[in-house]
């Protein structure tokens, strides 16, 4: 009876262990679900608040308008129909706050009563008209048509060049500016990490003495612990300054302040990655080549380092890793503007540090809210392909 | 002989190289850590630590920050540390070498590389509105517990596999269980690791702040959380507000200092405590 009781106690403990283990592996599809479920509905969506239309006259022949096109119309960069492939005819822009100049407020009457009828006038002596109109304003009898927009794509989300998420009436959610913002920074950093990283893995590996690597060990996992606040707060206050007057520049928030702290931010991985992997080189190699008359410098150049290549590809993958998906630090030293980077002492804006700074201003469940899940979802696709392609380094040296 | 010279000057020259690059890493870490500390130590007193935020954050102390931190930290361990060494547990004692545990294994490190704000935007899009929880220290729990997950669960396998298999084979050579093993003989000798993983899990977790912008952080609250479905300030979050949107940025610095000193020097107690541990339990394990 006992026996039987501690059998089964047995088998419970085994369910409860089998079924944390499960919840856990499966927490990265639920992440992956559930960015889904809040940005997916950003493609597919006209770029205009739900409430608003765009109307045309009836003589208009452009079938449709993009968000950029919208936002090239409100700028007078595009002024007559035919650069949108319409007829001859210039644009003119109507919104509800050109009212006065159109008519008078006897016009309109006491109430606006007149309002649709008299907007429905203007719509159909005007062939040229775009009206942006919020549904309650749209005259029931219509002399004029809606125009559809275009409906974002995936295409034009990651090809476009411009990030204006909260521009009035079209907003642009073109994410170029910040995924090349991002890589800029992270190969900044690994450009930073990877030569001063590889050189301590080096000198941990095959250099130091034991006590001198008992000493690095601590000293290299502190620079981890700190907290990206901190690394963050110190660019912030030391590095910014420093850049801007060593490079005489109007502001010291730049890709370079980025890079610097993302560097040193990404060194510990690099560090303790590569050292394990010099440390698996079987010492039977290193000795044969000591035995061959070779001093330990060229062992380590053409024995040791060839044999831990993979391992040290897959730090310098895993650093900008690290690199990639940092927010705080570089939301605090990059400067955050959203424009195509140039040079390393310009601002910056990357994914991370959009979805940060923005997240808390978008209202729940809108279009920019679901451009920044549809940010969040690029953002782990690039960490999933970092991942698994470390995982395949790694066993293909095994095999 | 003039070959042989060579060689040596060229080993001798790379390794003065080495050894430079390696004292300026060093370097760095002490030239972050001294600026903070000599910077932050003259701001710390007991008004610091136990006091309200005052005059726009530029008086007064950071007391509800560190309340709230404590509370995340804690109740982010209460999910994740038991979640983390049962599946390591089951990880490492009861999964065979097959599919199932290289599945989960693969996952557990896919979601250790996760960047911290992917786990803010998802705690926001389940605990904080799926769930209804609200911006509320159970969101951020959660979400940080999450984080946590991964790094609970690498060190507590780490320190399984590190209990000798003869031991393990003595036991059920005397008739123990599996469980009965994994009690009185796995989970004693693992103990001190997994406590090593818990503390560093716990310092990593109390200096998030990305997970926490959109679940639990607040501004200011000028009172501390009462439930767990308060908002709450954390110390990470308001050291980023003080420097970035504070009313009065150049105030309210000395406040950032002080609250920078008191964040770097939790991450130093938690890895002192975490060495002396590790270090401590490695020699007494020799000695028996």
């Amino acid at each position: 009876m006992k026996r039987k009781r501690l059998k089964l106690f047995e088998k419970v403990f085994e369910g409860v262990l089998f079924s944390s283990s499960t919840v856990t592996s499966l927490t990265v599809l639920f992440i992956i679900i559930f960015l889904f479920s809040e940005g997916i509905g950003l493609f597919n969506s006209t770029p205009v608040e739900k409430k608003y239309k765009f109307i045309v006259s009836n003589d208009n022949t452009v079938k449709e308008l993009s968000s950029k096109q919208l936002k090239d119309i409100f700028n007078y960069d595009i002024t007559n129909w035919k650069q949108l492939g319409g007829k001859n005819d210039s644009i003119i822009l109507f919104t509800i706050n050109d009212l006065s100049t159109y008519f008078t407020d006897e016009e309109l009457g006491a109430n606006f009563e007149n309002l649709p009828s008299k907007i429905n006038e203007l719509i159909k002596q005007q062939p040229g008209i775009l009206a942006y109109l919020s549904d309650k304003y749209i005259p029931a009898k219509l002399d004029g048509h809606v125009i559809p927009l275009t409906k974002i794509s995936v295409k034009d989300f990651i090809t476009g060049t411009e990030w204006y998420p909260t521009s009035e009436p079209a907003p642009q959610f073109g994410v170029l500016p910040l995924i090349l913002g991002t890589l800029w920074v992270s190969f900044g950093a690994i450009l930073i990490a990877l030569p001063l990283g590889l050189a301590t893995a080096i000198f941990m590996a095959e250099v130091a003495s034991q006590r001198l690597r008992n000493v690095l060990k601590p000293v290299i996992e502190l620079l981890a612990g700190i907290p990206s606040v901190v690394y963050g707060f110190f660019g912030l206050v030391v590095l910014v300054p420093l850049i801007q007057q060593l490079f005489d520049l109007p502001v010291g928030e730049t890709a370079l302040a980025g890079s610097i702290i993302l560097g040193i931010m990404a060194l510990p991985t690099i560090i303790t990655v590569s050292e394990d992997a010099l440390r698996t080189t079987p010492i039977s190699l290193k000795e044969a080549s000591l035995a061959l008359g070779a001093t330990r410098w060229q062992t380590i150049t053409r024995v040791t380092i060839p044999y831990a290549r993979s391992g040290i590809t897959a730090a310098s993958i895993l650093g900008i890793g690290r690199a990639v998906g940092e927010t705080m630090a570089v939301l605090m030293v990059t400067g955050n503007a959203g424009v195509i980077p140039h040079t390393f002492l310009e601002p910056v804006r990357t994914i991370p540090a959009t979805i940060a700074a923005e997240l808390g201003e978008a209202p729940y469940g809108g279009l920019h809210f679901k451009a920044l899940f549809a940010l969040g979802i690029i953002l782990f696709l690039i960490t999933l392909i970092i991942n698994t392609s470390v995982e395949l380094i790694k066993t293909r040296k095994t095999s | 002989m003039m070959p042989f010279i060579n060689k040596r000057v060229k080993q001798k020259a790379a390794f003065s190289f080495f050894s430079l690059i390696s004292v300026m890493v060093v370097a760095i870490l002490f030239i972050i850590l001294g600026f903070i500390i000599v910077r932050g130590a003259s701001v710390i007193n007991w008004e610091f630590l136990t006091a309200m935020p005052d005059e726009g954050m530029t008086k007064g102390g950071i007391l509800p920050a560190i309340v709230g931190t404590l509370c995340l930290v804690a109740g982010s361990m209460i999910f994740a540390f038991p979640v983390g060494v049962l599946s390591a547990i089951y990880l490492n004692e009861y999964l065979k070498e097959n599919w199932l545990k290289k599945f989960m294994r693969s996952m557990t490190n896919n979601l250790a590389g996760i960047p911290s704000i992917v786990f803010g935007l998802f705690g926001m899009a389940l605990f904080v509105n799926k769930l209804k929880f609200g911006d509320s220290i159970l969101a951020g729990s959660l979400t940080l517990g999450l984080l946590a997950l991964p790094v609970i669960i690498r060190t507590t396998e780490e320190a399984l596999k590190s209990v000798p298999d003869h031991l393990r084979i003595g036991s059920y050579a005397l008739g123990a269980t599996k469980l009965q093993t994994i009690r009185r003989v796995v989970l004693p000798i693992a103990a001190p690791n997994i406590t090593t993983g818990l503390i560093l899990s716990i310092s990593r977790v109390s200096g998030e702040t990305a997970p926490i912008l959109f679940t639990v952080a607040a501004y200011f609250i000028p009172k501390l959380p009462h439930s767990i479905f308060d908002q709450a300030m954390a110390l990470p979050y308001h050291l980023y507000v003080l420097t970035t949107s504070g009313t009065n940025i150049k105030e309210s610095m000395p406040m950032a200092y002080g609250t920078a000193f008191v964040l770097i020097m939790l991450v130093l107690l938690a890895n002192l405590l975490a060495n002396t541990f590790r270090h401590y339990f490695s020699k007494k394990n020799k000695m028996n």
